[in-house]
């Protein structure tokens, strides 16, 4: 964790030495409250879940293209396993890898830097956050090894499947499955309210609200929808886990409950969550062609305000989630007007970006490749939401491949394209190093090239009649034709190349950590305050003597007075 | 360690302390946690007037002394706060000590009532009302202990004259556990 640079950058500035006087060693990096080391830790555990989470992939994708084989390095998939297998990859996906890596991470690393802080306003409260996530993590993955296996009810849990054990089968995996996403959410809570604090608070003097970096803003409201919606579903999942711990009966309709209650709260938050991680990596991106375009972005403000009507409309389209699940339908033409206006805004920001590109001076750099293919891969899962949004064609959608297909496009670029962004941005930040280029790029065309060809298979299928949540299609005869099976066999085949060029992917980090250029403070001549301090920063981030300053905004590319195409915030003018 | 603050904790560009801020934010995540729950429960109430016979056997007067010593406690908080402003340590810790006393009242006779209405088969798994009365109130007082531990530190700290600030931010706190329970007590006790 370039331990080395940061103690040495540390003796340098005796300023920042009064706070950081703790455990030595190991010890440091496992007990720190630097926001740096938190970041870290909570990138290197959502690393390690994504592997987990794609390796569970791959194994009910080989025993839906392959039905029956002995999956390498698994064995023979049973039905229960194959439950437990999709639900967990969900489940790791979102709560576990999308969460802790666009808003944990990033949210952590960047606000401080960006915003010229020394650290998160509660650095304790920040680490305790962390600690909660890696038991809830341990505890995730502990559920799959407990008698009677994980959870297998799907992410979502609806009762009276995930309430009932002699329906589910997994009594101790189910309980489980539930605790740990009750405490990632308390981890998040308690980072949120760092995030939200510290953005408030904490700026560099001159900093006004327009001055700051969108992806910052980006996080912050997102931090803030996770907090505004998340609350019914905490009350929710203790009224689940009693439930199915102490046998009461809020979601069984014989005794008076009602398991839509389960649909209505889950959805409540979980429209909202598609924004929470979204935003981050819209900011990202935007931050990242700005700078690549070398141009101011094209509509800060109304980036900023779309952000905040996207915020404020995500509440108001949870039930388009249940169409089909009896509500009444005048209740679904509200939520289908809804659900289509979210996506003025969301059409909104692609086209500033797109206006940003415009005339821009673009050099396609690893991180700017993967900023356009967030683009171009969540424009098609948006435009694919509009069938879903719409409730007569979602009647035959529903529960298909089709709309598997539709959010994996959506959620692609958020949390997997979305996460190379940042990494291959601020890599040499991190590290100090620069990341080899050409690896870069192969691993970015190995990366999203196979990706197309995994969820264009399973668009057709999914119009074809495939549902979802099956573990052989061989029992159900007009599924089971060879016409499907070779879409399933191309998305499985796919699937496999996109992870075995994950192994570039690694072995670029690990060659570039260690050997990489050295990247000195300013690589990609940016102009946020984060590329004014040492790659990798010290600790405090700036001396204590010398915090900057903020004179103007943090896209100030090209501007016709200067010599050099970029102005940095914190110089004056 | 770290015990020394950084920088980013003293700063204030909105002008309004980083503590009180962030109380109001936790506060802002509380009400929308009690907000789903009861909101569930007044659904399931209006569709369920059968609630009102099981809810007829909810003690009424026993949830009105709770409510009383509940707010007495949140007096007690503010005048603590006062002494605080005062710079006053020991005094705002004594009457901190006073809400704490509150607080475990509120818990004793919480804890006889529900040992009564167990004994007479009022169980959680009783019917739906008596597991959303279990549920709401057991939610609420975890916050009522959670609040008298933190208080607890609060209050050793400001005895010995140091972070004073937090007597009102743990006042801010108690303040919103007073508020639930006076949403709490009409929708479980005084609704027959």
């Amino acid at each position: 964790m370039a331990d080395t640079a940061v103690d040495v950058q540390h003796a340098e500035h005796h300023g920042h030495a009064d706070h950081h006087h703790g455990p030595q060693g190991l010890l440091k990096y496992v007990w720190s409250t630097d926001h740096k080391i938190i970041a870290m830790q909570y990138l290197f555990t959502g690393m390690f879940m994504a592997v987990i989470g794609g390796y569970m992939a791959y194994v009910f994708r080989m025993q839906l293209a392959f039905p029956g084989i002995s999956v390498p390095g698994f064995g023979q998939v049973s039905p229960g396993e194959y439950n437990s297998l999709v639900t967990n990859h969900g489940s790791i996906m979102i709560f576990w890898v999308a969460m802790p890596v666009l808003i944990a991470a990033f949210g952590n690393y960047l606000i401080p830097l960006m915003i010229g802080a020394d650290d998160m306003v509660f650095p304790r409260i920040n680490r305790l956050s962390y600690q909660i996530f890696l038991v809830s993590a341990i505890l995730l993955l502990a559920s799959m090894f407990v008698q009677g296996g994980g959870f297998g009810g799907a992410w979502t849990a609806y009762p009276p499947l995930s309430a009932v054990a002699e329906y589910n089968q997994t009594a101790l995996g189910s309980s489980m499955w539930l605790v740990a996403v009750a405490l990632e959410f308390v981890a998040f809570l308690l980072g949120g309210i760092n995030f939200i604090t510290t953005l408030m608070n904490s700026r560099a003097p001159g900093m006004k609200a327009y001055d700051i970096p969108i992806v910052c803003w980006m996080i912050v409201i997102a931090s803030i929808l996770f907090m505004l919606s998340v609350g019914p579903l905490i009350a929710g999942a203790v009224m689940l886990l009693f439930d199915q711990v102490l046998g009461t009966g809020f979601y069984d309709p014989a005794r008076g409950g009602d398991p839509i209650l389960w649909q209505h709260l889950f959805w409540f938050f979980g429209h909202p969550e598609v924004y929470v991680v979204l935003l981050p990596a819209i900011g990202m991106t935007i931050d990242v062609i700005a700078t690549f375009s070398r141009k101011k972005i094209f509509g800060y403000k109304l980036v900023l305000y779309t952000t905040v009507a996207t915020g404020v409309l995500s509440f108001f389209v949870w039930a388009h989630h249940q169409f089909i699940a009896g509500i009444d339908p005048r209740m679904a033409n509200v939520f289908t007007i809804t659900t289509l206006l979210i996506s003025v805004p969301i059409a909104e920001m692609l086209f500033v970006i797109i206006a940003t590109l415009y005339g821009g001076s673009i050099r396609l750099t690893t991180p700017m490749l993967w900023a356009l293919a967030f683009v171009a891969e969540f424009l098609i899962g948006g435009v694919t939401g509009i069938f879903l949004g719409a409730s007569g064609a979602d009647i035959y959608f529903h529960d298909t491949y089709f709309v598997l297909a539709h959010f994996h496009y959506t959620f692609f670029p958020i949390a997997i394209i979305g996460s190379f962004i940042g990494f291959t941005y601020w890599f040499p930040k991190m590290f100090g190093r620069m990341m080899n280029d050409t690896l870069g790029k192969i691993h970015f065309w190995g990366t999203v090239i196979p990706f197309n060809f995994i969820f264009i298979p399973l668009f057709v299928l999914g119009i074809g009649g495939q549902h979802r949540r099956i573990y052989n299609y061989q029992h159900f005869p007009e599924l089971a034709g060879p016409e499907m099976y070779q879409l399933r066999v191309i998305a499985t085949i796919s699937l496999l190349v996109m992870l075995s060029f994950q192994l570039v992917f690694f072995y670029n980090c690990i060659t570039s950590w260690i050997s990489g250029e050295k990247a000195g403070k300013n690589p990609w001549k940016a102009n946020t305050l984060e590329w004014t301090t040492e790659s990798p920063p010290p600790h405090g981030n700036w001396p204590a003597d010398d915090m900057p300053n903020v004179y103007r905004g943090a896209y100030e590319y090209g501007h016709p007075d200067r010599e050099e195409d970029y102005w940095p915030q914190n110089q004056p003018s | 360690m770290a015990n020394a603050k950084p920088l980013a904790t003293l700063r204030s560009a909105t002008g309004i302390p980083t503590g009180r801020l962030a109380v109001w934010w936790v506060l802002a995540s509380e009400v929308v946690i009690f907000g789903g729950l009861l909101g569930a429960y007044l659904m399931h109430r209006l569709g369920h007037p059968e609630w009102a016979e099981a809810a007829a056997h909810t003690n009424t007067w026993v949830g009105a002394f709770n409510t009383f010593v509940l707010l007495s406690s949140s007096f007690t908080a503010v005048l603590a706060h006062q002494a605080a402003e005062k710079g006053n340590g020991k005094e705002a810790a004594k009457l901190l000590g006073f809400t704490i006393l509150g607080a475990l009242t509120f818990l004793i006779v919480k804890s006889g009532e529900w040992t009564y209405e167990i004994m007479h088969g009022y169980t959680i798994t009783a019917n739906n009302f008596w597991s959303f009365y279990y549920t709401a109130a057991g939610l609420h007082a975890l916050h009522v202990i959670a609040g008298a531990i933190i208080m607890g530190f609060v209050a050793v700290d400001a005895y010995r004259g140091r972070e004073l600030h937090r007597v009102e931010l743990i006042g801010i706190y108690w303040h919103f556990v007073d508020v639930v329970w006076i949403f709490l007590f009409p929708l479980l006790y005084i609704a027959k």
